[in-house]
């Protein structure tokens, strides 16, 4: 096969079809529940154990960018919902939208990384689907990926046990993720350029499986960063949040894009941390357990939730106060 | 060094605290508190996103003045553009325009409806689009204020020196000096310091503001936009105002200059000249625009396109005007957090992200 390129017959079901899923997808993804392409993944459902099933779909732009690939994100995106639903991650599916036009150097590129953030993550892609369609019709490419886990045990979360007192912590510095594509987007080149923090949480997770009863919510703040998933806890809630600027983890590369930009960190994307919020006294053991990965160094307590209704509130380093607002609509860049 | 974090350090923000909280209790007793006007939209937003009403005494009255150049650009200006992208011109436009509301509609609408509006962080954008799509007609939305005015103008003059016909710009800059004057003539508003914006003084240079600190007496900060910045500055003016001076402060001297930036200025005066100017809620102020000279009139979307940018219509109940004059707080405005949000934002002071009313929904709600 000669093609550099995606064309629309190779998603018409013929010979081409069957090169492209044999040379892109068999190759990389044949072992396992994939051999022979059956229709459906067959899968070994432990007994007594409830699962946690999840879907979620890709549409960055660029496809490519600082620090990771539309491939890796679909694969930690849809094992950190997993993960922070208290489950181990175990199997994926894999759709992919392809635009006619798409070199095959690039979609080769992306596979790899999803097959090895996959690995890295424990999880087997045992089912898929490739469709193609015409120059214009998508942005280079799409990733559906869905996620079946199995529920830890001990992990009973939801917002309404979170309580006055509880603590409020995250895996590291948040928003790398959104302003690494924003930057790269808008071509900005900064001396400390910042890159996605696009990675997995489950290990995470595990690591403090035995601390489990006493953790109340954990999250990953993907769009709309900190300031959407922390005002969903308090929303219709008896509680609120109050947070410490100066306690809150930036990367030094993401401040400065931030910075240039006109955008409040709070409400950016990151796609490799969580937010855990606990009884008091697991701040510490969940901190010590998370500063051993690599991707928990960062990782910091960022407020405690009060008696406030409704209400996430920021103690800035002026030590004024202010509300951390819902973000809303598109990030638009401002303008001066 | 580490501009960041050297400039939002609790410690040193405790500080300059307490030296304003202790000049605050020196001043002479008055009947009012000392206003003091943050002209730029840009302070307005660090104002409220650092808490800084939170800490300072009750005898200091911030006032947000007109100095986010979306909130005082007419609603007849979005009609224009808004008619242009209808018509298959590529709008090219900051981000913070996509939402204002024209007469009856934004460009985030005729976006949807298949008009071409691009968002770019930088003018460049518009020119780099007009030179990869030379069948497009390209238009750059020209709004803000100097220190927008130099680099939009950089394009025209990049365009012309690259044979680039297909570009032009849609204006509507404003200058900050003139709106200061009309604000310290109006009797309704009483200002007794300017917190002057940081990077419009870069362009124009501190020595811009001589003529309100001499003739009107009111003393003048160039600050940053740093929370140490605004505060050290609000410590600035608190100085001048308890040692019964008036004059200018450039605080801000890491960036700004007595003079200025000449090259800045001579680019703009090369293709720029002043004009009068219509401010959304505020009204025609003499000389507080600029427009294209007449030489250069094929870049010039309204003589290109055979536009004229009229008054438009707005909601009468918007308070937005006395909002920015700093007659009234957002709260003030009946249709504040009910008929008007940032979702559905009736007027501009709500929807660009540096406008008062989105600063105090945002933040201090």
């Amino acid at each position: 096969m000669s093609e550099t390129t995606i064309q629309l017959g190779h998603g018409g079901g013929g010979l081409l079809s069957r090169d492209l899923i044999h040379r892109e997808i068999m190759s990389r993804f044949g072992e396992g529940a994939l051999k022979g392409l059956p229709d459906g993944a067959t899968l070994p459902v432990p007994a007594c154990r409830d699962l946690v099933f999840t879907t979620d779909s890709y549409v960055v732009q660029p496809l490519e960018f600082p620090g990771g690939t539309i491939g890796d994100l679909a694969v930690h995106g849809t094992v950190n919902d997993l993960a922070v639903c208290g489950a181990v991650p175990r199997w994926l599916s894999l759709a992919l939208i392809l635009e006619e036009g798409l070199p095959f150097a690039t979609l080769g590129r992306i596979l790899d990384a999803v097959r090895t953030a996959a690995a890295d993550c424990g999880v087997a892609v045992v089912t898929g689907d490739t469709k193609v369609v015409g120059r214009g019709q998508c942005d280079g490419m799409y990733i559906n990926t869905s996620g079946i886990g199995e529920k830890m045990a001990g992990f009973e979360l939801g917002v309404d046990r979170v309580r006055p007192g509880d603590v409020v912590l995250v895996s590291g510095p948040v928003g790398d993720h959104g302003m690494a594509v924003l930057a790269a987007r808008e071509g900005i080149r900064i001396t400390h350029g910042v890159s996605s923090d696009t990675a997995p949480v489950h290990r995470l997770v595990q690591s403090i499986g035995d601390l489990a009863p006493q953790v109340r919510f954990m999250r990953d703040p993907t769009r709309g960063g900190l300031a959407a998933v922390l005002n969903e806890v308090v929303e219709d809630q008896a509680v609120g949040i109050l947070l410490d600027e100066a306690a809150l983890p930036f990367s030094i590369g993401a401040k400065a894009a931030a910075e240039m930009l006109g955008i409040d960190l709070l409400q950016v994307a990151s796609e490799g941390r969580m937010i855990l919020i606990g009884a008091p006294d697991i701040s510490r053991p969940v901190l010590q357990a998370w500063r051993r990965f690599p991707e928990g160094h960062g990782a910091a307590q960022i407020g405690v939730v009060t008696e406030t209704p409704g209400r996430v509130v920021l103690q800035t380093v002026t030590g004024g106060r202010r509300l951390v607002d819902v973000p809303r609509g598109e990030l638009l860049p401002r303008i001066c | 060094m580490n501009y960041i974090e050297g400039f939002r350090n609790p410690e040193a923000a405790r500080g300059i605290r307490s030296r304003v909280e202790a000049l605050a209790a020196g001043l002479p007793a008055r009947d009012r508190p000392v206003n003091i006007m943050e002209v730029c939209g840009s302070h307005t937003m660090a104002i409220a996103r650092y808490g800084i009403r939170d800490v300072l005494p009750g005898t200091i009255n911030l006032i947000s003045g007109p100095g986010c150049p979306v909130c005082v650009t007419p609603a007849g200006y979005l009609d224009a553009a808004i008619a242009l992208a209808d018509r298959g011109v590529t709008v090219v436009s900051f981000g913070d325009m996509i939402q204002v509301p024209g007469s009856s509609g934004t460009l985030a609408a005729s976006r949807s409806r298949g008009g071409r509006i691009e968002v770019g962080y930088s003018p460049m954008r518009a020119l780099e689009l007009a030179e990869t799509h030379p069948d497009r007609e390209v238009v750059f939305l020209a709004v803000g204020f100097e220190t927008t005015t130099a680099p939009v103008v950089s394009i025209v003059d990049l365009a012309i020196r690259r044979g680039v016909k297909n570009l032009s710009l849609l204006t509507a800059f404003k200058r900050v000096p003139p709106a200061l004057t009309a604000l310290l003539a109006d009797p309704d508003i009483r200002i007794d310091a300017f917190l002057c914006p940081a990077h419009v003084s870069a362009i124009i240079g501190a020595d811009a503001y001589r003529p309100f600190a001499e003739r009107y007496k009111v003393p003048c900060v160039i600050a940053g936009f740093e929370p140490l910045d605004i505060l050290y500055g609000i410590q600035g003016i608190l100085e001048q105002i308890t040692q019964g001076q008036s004059g200018v402060v450039n605080q801000y001297a890491r960036v700004v200059t007595a003079g200025g930036n000449r090259h800045a200025q001579a680019l703009m005066d090369h293709y720029l000249e002043p004009a009068d100017a219509v401010w959304r809620g505020i009204g025609m102020i003499p000389a507080s625009g600029l427009r294209l000279r007449p030489e250069y009139s094929a870049y010039d979307a309204e003589h290109k396109f055979g536009i004229r940018v009229e008054a438009g219509h707005e909601n009468p109940a918007c308070a937005c005007g006395d909002v920015l004059k700093g007659k009234q707080r957002p709260p003030d405005c009946r249709l504040f957090g009910s008929a008007c949000s940032p979702e559905h934002p009736v007027g501009p002071c709500m929807v660009s992200s540096e406008g008062t009313c989105a600063a105090y929904f945002k933040y201090l709600r």
